[in-house]
């Protein structure tokens, strides 16, 4: 595991925080545009946060049909670790590679703030170096972050613990009255049922810098280098 | 042929609809008391060339399953003109 690949769309602008994020870890990232098609070898693919297509027509609608994401989706089968961070998420949702839909904030404004997560699920390409119920802080900066699924979908993430960080009050406790967007049971991110492919709406791409004050987040990309390629099938 | 063609997409009932909410709250304070069950969604207007209204409809319905609307989180009514 050294080489990442950081796909960049047009809108995207956590780019450069994904790729700094994914290097300091020890891989060798670099960007791949939206409308080439081959990954370049990658052994892990992060799709950064941003307005990719300006958020027209939905979030994350137009970037799902790029060039690049049939590769990413081939990629992922085979168990590949994906990680969607933000506009990353809503265009893994958008593509189904991720279940659900990421709806405007039910407060109806932008959230750009630190909030706090607790880790529920671990046995995943992107929170192995987390342990389970370790709260962290971490920005999230969305207008379209409130999680919506059907409920026989809910139930589903939450029997095959596949929710992988949820919003909680600073202290661990449960959030009061969805504060951060309304999401559904305070869904911050959700795998899909392999564990290679994860999507989150706050970002650990600002949270990974010493000089931040804050490396919460390294533990994201860290965990890419401790996940077996193909480790679906004993999951 | 040309056929004009109107795409509604709303979201879909049951699902929480803050934009919906905070317009029906606005016409409340207004006085226009008597609005209720305000949704917001989006209305796309297109031509389709095609051999006749229903073909246009069936190429409008193609493309709110593959693009226009969310399957998870939206409806939609295709309304063709002639």
């Amino acid at each position: 595991m050294r080489k990442v690949a950081v796909i960049r769309f047009p809108g995207s602008n956590c780019d450069f925080d994904t790729l700094s994020s994914a290097r300091r870890v020890g891989t060798n990232a670099y960007f791949v545009w939206h409308r080439d098609t081959d990954l370049q070898g990658a052994d892990a693919v992060l799709l950064p946060g941003g307005f990719s297509y300006g958020d027209y027509l939905r979030s994350g609608a137009i970037a799902r049909f790029s060039p690049i994401m049939p590769a990413v989706q081939r990629f992922a089968q085979e168990g590949g670790p994906v990680l969607g961070i933000c506009n990353g998420f809503q265009i893994l949702c958008e593509a189904g590679m991720l279940p659900g839909a990421l709806m405007r904030n039910a407060q109806l404004t932008f959230v750009a703030r630190p909030v706090a997560l607790r880790v529920e699920q671990t046995d995943t390409a992107f929170t192995n170096r987390y342990t389970q119920g370790e709260l962290l802080r971490m920005p999230v900066a969305h207008g379209e972050g409130r999680f919506a699924a059907d409920q026989a979908t809910l139930r589903r993430l939450e029997a095959e613990g596949r929710v992988v960080v949820r919003y909680v009050e600073l202290d661990g406790s449960p959030l009061k009255d969805g504060a951060i967007n309304g999401s559904l049971n305070d869904i911050a991110g959700i795998a899909n049922p392999e564990g290679n492919v994860v999507g989150l709406m706050p970002h650990p791409d600002r949270a990974a810098d010493p000089a931040l004050g804050n490396t919460d987040g390294l533990g994201f990309f860290s965990s890419m280098l401790s996940w077996a390629p193909l480790k679906g099938a004993t999951r | 042929m040309h056929y004009k063609v109107h795409v509604r997409i709303v979201p879909r009932a049951g699902l929480l609809d803050p934009q919906g909410q905070a317009v029906e709250h606005a016409l409340t304070a207004l006085g226009f008391r008597e609005a209720g069950d305000v949704r917001v969604g989006k209305a796309i207007e297109l031509s389709i060339d095609a051999k006749s209204a229903e073909d246009a409809r069936g190429r409008a319905r193609a493309m709110c399953d593959k693009l226009l609307a969310n399957p998870v989180t939206e409806d939609y009514l295709v309304e063709v003109e002639g």
